[in-house]
């Protein structure tokens, strides 16, 4: 009983160090964004004295902030909603209908997720720019859609509907539903795991993408938030490190609050099949 | 009912083509067009200005692996980021998973926190700590230089950029392999563990004789998949470092945008992501093998 007490301690005291490693850089970008600029650099200011607000207000003057974060929302809306009409559609049709060279299409589909997005980046980028589409969003709405990360998709709702009973669809048949109403109707509202699991990843992906938008986009409007944050320090001459620690804590800090209101559903989707590199 | 069913059967022939259609046709343009414009880019000089294209070889290739080439050094620099990310993640993680494991009280709040990096941007990550290692004023030389460690420019210098870069991604990405190996353990029966302990075995034995290998085929699948995720390492080479100093953190898809997007050289760039691709393939195909075994066992 006492031997517990001790591995109990030992194990707290672990916890508690690795605990501070991990939540440090997180305390310390808050606070951060708070402090005048040699406040930052000097250790003895672990809390800022006065409360620096305006480190915000700058950020939006800075740059064009409220936009690019707009860019960053919309655009990560964007490839969730098409990453799961894609899937969804390309998953159940693996999963459920017969059609000729079935299984042989889905390893195709299926290969995507071993190919490296970063592999494509090139022709990618010379059809993108060739298609006029260069400075736009376009690039990063339709490429992490249709593209190799577009497979995980139709991977997890595949999974999804293969593990449902038939027996629905059989009744809802007899109902006189045809196929795309089995599927909107019956099969759809039953594959709502799936569906969080699809969304979840791809706003993520699209959320956090860096190199593409570095490569797609030039114009600081059209920046997406990971461009945007690492523009603070670029441009001009002098950086400017308690305004781009303002923006950085602005864009993460609604993310950990949305994480820890939904942790479980964000963990399980996150290590789903273990695909994410 | 029986020419009702086939009514549907017939349909499905079709209709499995339409459902199926975007994702096959995207992929056709996104990803299979690309893979083989990379080969054939990396076998010609493509002058960007001008805009010709000349068939030239393998000559890229040969001045990619000539000696003290750009891209034989970036080969070495992946190399070394692998070899010392993937034992760092992948032991640091079993250990982590294995303490919260454990039954004590507040470990979901341990769990969050090591999370929490996970759904981090990198970034945003990267920059937070490029502030903290800063040389002269970093809050990490600070610390050190309380108990009268005089730290390194840890960014600036060739030897410690790399190991900075390793340790800055690892604590971004640990709590991935944490959770699936927390599900894991989770899934080891109890018995084994405990008649182990009866039998006079201390808790190390028990770690590495018993547990350890219960779980062996979920690390073996983590260590693949974090080997493939170490050489697409861009956004923390890009925000602390930019590959340097003196090339010292040039790294397979850094060395990929870098020659492509600033260098102007898609020749060598599409060399690098042909390179880039094989490796990924073959580690890929490895861990659909083991995944199948894994499989096989269950059932």
């Amino acid at each position: 009983m006492k031997h517990n007490k001790i591995t109990h301690g030992v194990i707290y005291i672990i916890l508690c160090t690795v605990g501070i490693l991990f939540l440090f850089p997180f305390l310390w970008m808050i606070l951060g964004s708070f402090k005048t600029s040699v406040e930052i650099f000097d250790l003895s200011v672990l809390i800022p004295k006065v409360w620096r607000w305006e480190n915000f207000i700058e950020a939006f003057l800075y740059q064009p902030f409220a936009r690019q974060y707009l860019n960053s929302i919309y655009i990560a809306l964007f490839v969730s909603f098409g990453t799961l009409s894609v899937g969804a559609l390309a998953g159940y049709a693996f999963a459920r209908m017969n059609f000729p060279g079935r299984s042989i299409l889905f390893i195709f589909i299926l290969s995507g997720l071993m190919i490296p997005v970063e592999a494509a980046i090139i022709p990618n980028f010379f059809l993108m720019s060739r298609l006029n589409l260069i400075n736009t969003h376009i690039p990063l709405i339709i490429i992490p859609i249709f593209g190799a990360r577009g497979a995980i998709g139709t991977f997890i709702m595949r999974q999804h509907f293969l593990s449902l009973p038939k027996e629905f669809e059989e009744s809802a048949r007899l109902d006189g539903l045809g196929r795309f109403g089995m599927f909107v109707r019956i099969m759809l509202p039953l594959a709502t795991p799936a569906i969080s699991s699809v969304v979840i990843l791809s706003s993520f992906y699209s959320w956090n993408n860096f190199l593409e938008p570095l490569v797609y986009i030039n114009d600081i409007k059209l920046f997406t938030l990971p461009l945007a944050l690492n523009n603070f320090t670029t441009s001009y001459g002098l950086p400017m490190w308690n305004v781009q620690l303002a923006a950085t804590t602005l864009s993460v800090v609604p993310i950990l609050i949305l994480f820890i209101a939904a942790q479980q559903l964000v963990t399980q989707s996150m290590t789903m099949s273990g695909v994410k590199g | 009912m029986g020419t009702q069913m086939s009514n549907l059967d017939r349909q499905d022939r079709l209709l499995g083509y339409i459902f199926i259609s975007p994702q096959v046709i995207g992929y056709l343009i996104f990803v299979l067009y690309p893979l083989i414009a990379i080969m054939v880019f990396s076998l010609q000089d493509y002058n960007l200005l001008s805009g010709v294209r000349e068939w030239i070889g393998f000559e890229n290739y040969q001045t990619m692996f000539s000696e003290n080439s750009l891209f034989l050094k970036t080969l070495k620099n992946s190399l070394v980021f692998t070899a010392g990310l993937v034992p760092l993640n992948v032991i640091l993680a079993l250990f982590l998973a294995n303490l919260l494991t454990k039954p004590i009280k507040g470990v979901t709040a341990f769990r969050v926190l090591v999370f929490a990096p996970v759904i981090t941007s990198a970034v945003a990550w990267a920059i937070v700590w490029k502030f903290m290692l800063d040389g002269e004023n970093g809050i990490i030389n600070q610390l050190l230089a309380l108990v009268n460690i005089t730290g390194p420019n840890w960014l600036r210098s060739p030897t410690w950029a790399m190991v900075s870069i390793i340790v800055v991604r690892v604590l971004k990405n640990v709590g991935l392999n944490v959770v699936l190996f927390t599900a894991a353990l989770m899934s080891v029966p109890p018995q084994f563990a405990e008649s182990a302990s009866i039998d006079g075995a201390n808790s190390r034995q028990v770690f590495f004789r018993i547990t350890l290998p219960q779980i062996m085929p979920s690390v073996m699948m983590v260590l693949i998949v974090t080997l493939i995720g170490s050489l697409k390492v861009f956004d923390h080479i890009m925000v602390l470092t930019a590959g340097g100093p003196g090339n010292s953190t040039m790294v397979l898809v850094y060395y990929i945008y870098y020659q492509a997007f600033q260098f102007s050289e898609p020749g060598s760039a599409s060399g690098g992501a042909v390179v880039l691709f094989l490796v990924a393939l073959f580690l890929t195909l490895l861990q659909w093998n083991f995944r199948k075994r894994m499989s096989y066992q269950e059932t």
